[in-house]
């Protein structure tokens, strides 16, 4: 494009200037509310930020910079407790989110697919445990455990972890099945396909993205709680957060940082992935 | 949707063990929780089934009153800085260009994704008497030490004293606003999202300024999403149990510590059992309020 060819296709000056104007309803161009934004923004990461900034930090507790360094990781990869509360913490969230996922999945199918007398009621029971506060869970479970004479350890976390992942599994798949194509089903049935054919082969497919997004969940979930795990681990169950947690009680190390970071870092990155997965739920579908 | 009746087996099947495994982990131990609550303390610390309300009149008194009427203060306190500092955040996102949109909305989250617990232990590093907070004003302090000094006014200051920012109930205060600003901004967000910008733009052209446009127009526009995230700010905060109890001092312990001490070291189920009782009630009033504005709100079409 030649200059005199952009000089004309450029708007006169008046005009120009008023475009550049915030307008009337443009609040986030004004000065103040941008100031306003970014002191939260401030408030929301330096906490964290200095967090992880502070692990890498060549200085025991002193909280000027000092230098770079990885001896603090080195110093949490050879923890042994923390090894073994890591551990601990693995084998919990895995075996919560294969049973939370298959049980959440097929109740989010079922709430999504069939009409039932009580179903409002029974869709704010089933949802209750994503909304009570989690230290009355806590302490119910703890009681539950002491009342059937049952030892506090891998299994009794695991098995709450599961019961507060149904939930969150069921309404994450049952999100997914809100965009599901009726027609494919009928279709299947009249091509004579058996009830099992049609769910295996059309149903479970398109469910996929659903369920490995709600395993997703279920797996941080059961990786990152603290409190309900805290009333229901026993002696030689400490899984991470609570080893993280007597950590902080002791003194605040930059080991501790070390070994925050390194959760931080895996549960971003399920859930960035989870939420991939989600986003490209959300878009038309290839069935 | 299809009739449950027309293949019961498939029903079943889904829905049997899902449920099944929420009555017995999860119905199960509130009920005996429940029943709990209504018990005797033996003296072994054991929990003597009874009939008894004495665990309920206990939490009145004054010792345990102050408690909870504490959490009520600094879930309401949360509730009411998360609601200044959100709104003007909400708005920002929902008026900006549709490229920021989501970058923005993302950077709200992001934090949201880390772990509680690290998410509090990382205030107290900020916090404590040689935490970053008081190194700032530290430097701060001695900054304007060297201006005084330097103009003849030695010893204006005095020398610096680090202030007690932890273990009371504004740190606690702080950490519960840092971690329940996500679920004001959010549900807030999505109802200035779906907000007919006719009507501001209406209101503006008429006369009206930006501030008048803002209280008379928007603001009761929003409500329901405000009243939404603002009940659940309160709710998570008055139940929350981990930020006072790092955060917190033996002044500001919040109803949830009271629990978590009654199933510990007090040993006393079901005292703890009646409060925990006392919190979901409490809860579930909350969850029908805000179930009952969104109920509303769906009747009128802006």
């Amino acid at each position: 494009m030649t200059a005199t060819a952009t000089k004309a296709l450029a708007p006169p000056r008046a005009q120009r200037r008023r475009r550049d104007r915030a307008g009337p309803l443009e609040y986030t161009r004004r000065r103040w509310l941008q100031i306003v934004i970014l002191a939260n923004f401030v408030f929301l990461y330096f906490p964290i930020v200095s967090l992880i900034a502070f692990s890498f930090n060549d200085s025991k507790r002193n909280i000027t910079w000092q230098g770079f360094t990885l001896k603090y990781y080195v110093k949490a990869f050879n923890n042994t407790a923390l090894h073994e509360a890591f551990g601990h913490s693995m084998i919990i969230a895995t075996t919560s989110t294969l049973v939370s996922t298959v049980l959440g999945a097929a109740l989010g199918l079922a709430l999504y697919r069939y009409r039932f007398p009580g179903k409002g009621p029974f869709e704010g029971w089933v949802h209750l445990p994503i909304m009570i506060p989690e230290v009355s869970m806590g302490v119910a479970m703890l009681a539950f455990f002491a009342r059937v004479d049952l030892p506090l350890g891998l299994f009794t976390i695991t098995v709450s972890h599961i019961a507060f992942s149904i939930p969150f599994v069921a309404v994450v798949a049952r999100a997914r099945m809100a965009g599901f194509d009726h027609a494919l089903e009928e279709a299947s049935r009249d091509l004579g396909a058996t009830e099992w054919q049609t769910f295996w082969n059309v149903t479970f497919p398109y469910m996929v993205p659903g369920i490995v997004a709600g395993a997703l969940l279920a797996f941080t979930l059961s990786l990152d709680d603290f409190v309900i795990t805290f009333f229901t681990s026993g002696p030689g169950s400490t899984t991470f957060p609570i080893k993280i947690y007597s950590m902080v009680r002791f003194s605040v190390t930059p080991e501790v940082n070390a070994a925050s970071t390194v959760l931080i870092v895996i549960t971003l990155t399920l859930t960035v992935t989870a939420m991939v997965i989600q986003s490209r739920m959300g878009r038309k579908p290839r069935a | 949707m299809r009739d449950w009746r027309r293949n019961k087996a498939a029903f079943g099947l889904l829905i049997g063990p899902a449920s099944l495994w929420l009555v017995v982990f999860f119905t199960l131990p509130l009920a005996i929780v429940w029943v709990y609550s209504f018990g005797l303390k033996g003296p072994q610390g054991q929990t003597i089934l009874a009939l008894t309300f004495e665990n309920y009149t206990r939490a009145l008194d004054w010792l345990y009153l102050e408690i909870i009427l504490k959490s009520l203060w600094i879930a309401l306190a949360t509730t009411a800085i998360c609601v200044i500092m959100g709104f003007p955040l909400a708005m920002g996102i929902a008026f900006a260009p549709k490229s920021l949109k989501n970058p923005l909305l993302l950077l709200v989250i992001l934090p949201f994704w880390t772990n509680l617990l690290i998410r509090t232990y990382a205030w107290i590093a900020v916090l404590r008497t040689r935490g970053f907070l008081n190194f700032g004003l530290e430097w701060l302090h001695d900054g304007f030490a060297a201006v005084a000094a330097a103009v003849g006014l030695d010893d204006l200051l005095g020398p610096f004293q680090p202030l007690e920012l932890l273990y009371n109930q504004y740190a606690v205060v702080i950490g519960l606003v840092y971690v329940h600003l996500p679920f004001l901004v959010l549900p807030l967000y999505a109802t200035l999202e779906k907000l007919d910008r006719g009507y501001l733009e209406a209101s503006l052209d008429l006369g009206a300024g930006h501030w008048r446009t803002l209280v008379s127009i928007t603001l009761p526009l929003v409500m329901p999403g405000l009243v939404s995230g603002g009940l659940l700010v309160f709710i998570m905060s008055m139940g929350n149990f981990l930020t006072p109890d790092l955060l917190g001092g033996t002044s500001s312990l919040m109803i949830g510590n009271l629990i978590a001490r009654q199933y510990g070291a007090a040993r006393d189920w079901p005292f703890g059992s009646a409060l925990s009782f006392l919190l979901l009630y409490a809860t579930f009033i909350a969850l029908w309020v805000r179930a009952a504005v969104a109920q509303r709100s769906k009747g009128l079409s802006y």
